[in-house]
């Protein structure tokens, strides 16, 4: 009896082990803790004559895709606000201050996916919520697969490209830049090693 | 009043200039971090802010040197020893302050290896970086610091009026070329 009841255990383990790496692959980006094959960049237009790129060194995070069932994966990034660099300390300085990121109080934004679909082949529309200087506000990244496969050091890997855009003081951010400024511009790039 | 009761002229010169560039300074720093970023000194302000402090640091390297080589005057007759004492921590408290200020100031500009200019004349070049937080932490020692200069400098001032003009010691004569 103990003996039966210990397999229907280990056979109810076992299948629903299996089944949730059947429903979606696991993935953890690949950061800069790791390979630093992913980037979170930003641009901005500088007075409206020229565009300023940024981005953030330090991130994590990690998501679930499968190419048969794309309404099935999710994505979570977490970042670092800390680590904002555009190449000029003095401004970075100014950009972690409360004028922009706050983060003193914020050291942390995050998106997390609500909802991905495919609208195109390799085309895929993820819906999220974005937190950024302590406010969270819905944000769509149009996204598409780059590739995925095996790497040459027995890993899988899968990569995609995003874009995104938002205004400043949707996420409390008032400091003026002027009318061409008003708007950050994000370009994701995320290499994902299977686990 | 003699001689011997007055400070060198080298340093009856600096202590004025000093005087001039740490207020200028500090008034100049408070205003320019509030500026928006369309105002017409948005970028020359903080230039002429790091130029006058190099200038600054410079001679107060000069003004120790000189303090350190010429002749110290005699203390006020009368005052008591612990005053004496007191005033000279004082003055070391000043010379310290003024050091952090212009050390942190320098890491602020520098942080990311870039030099730092001065009036386009000539410029320091960044001598370390310690990493992705330095312009911060330099910013907020520069900030404490300044305020904490400019309160010992207020002491410093009511001392002076408080010697001047109660006790009538005539002290304004040891740091000026009036007889």
């Amino acid at each position: 009896m103990r003996n039966k009841l210990t397999k229907v255990l280990l056979a109810g383990l076992t299948y629903s082990a299996l089944s949730v790496s059947a429903w979606a692959a696991n993935y953890v980006i690949d950061d800069d803790q790791k390979g630093a094959h992913a980037s979170i960049n930003f641009k901005i237009q500088h007075l409206g004559y020229s565009w300023l790129t940024g981005r953030f060194n330090q991130f994590d995070g990690s998501f679930e895709y499968d190419p048969k069932q794309v309404e099935q994966a999710q994505i979570t990034v977490n970042i670092d606000t800390t680590s904002v660099d555009t190449n000029h300390a003095e401004r970075d300085k100014h950009l972690r201050s409360d004028d922009f990121l706050n983060v003193a109080k914020f050291p942390a934004a995050k998106f997390e996916s609500t909802s991905i679909k495919e609208v195109a082949d390799g085309k895929l529309e993820v819906k999220g919520k974005f937190t950024l200087n302590g406010v969270t506000n819905d944000l769509t990244i149009m996204a598409e697969k780059i590739g995925e496969g095996k790497d040459p050091w027995g890993g899988y890997r899968a990569g995609f490209s995003g874009t995104t855009k938002f205004a400043l003081k949707d996420y409390g951010i008032e400091k003026n830049l002027g009318p061409a400024s008003t708007q950050v511009y994000l370009d994701l790039h995320i290499e994902g090693v299977r686990k | 009043m003699n001689k011997q009761d007055k400070h060198p002229p080298i340093i009856q010169l600096i202590h004025w200039l000093s005087a001039i560039l740490i207020i200028g300074l500090f008034a100049l720093g408070i205003w320019m971090v509030e500026l928006s970023y369309y105002d017409e000194w948005y970028q020359p302000a903080p230039n002429i802010h790091k130029s006058l402090g190099i200038c600054l640091f410079f001679m107060t390297l000069v003004r120790v040197l000189a303090k350190t080589t010429q002749a110290k005057p005699e203390p006020i007759q009368g005052i008591a020893k612990w005053q004496n004492k007191m005033a000279d921590l004082t003055h070391l408290f000043m010379y310290f302050c003024t050091f952090v200020i212009l050390i942190s100031g320098y890491l602020i500009s520098t942080a990311s290896g870039k030099p730092v200019s001065v009036f386009d004349w000539f410029s320091l070049p960044a001598i370390f970086s310690y990493g992705d937080t330095q312009a911060d932490s330099a910013g907020l020692i520069h900030q404490y610091a300044a305020y904490l200069l400019i309160a010992i400098v207020v002491l410093h001032i009511a001392a002076f009026i408080q010697h001047q003009f109660f006790y009538k010691d005539q002290i304004i004569k040891r740091i000026t070329p009036l007889k």
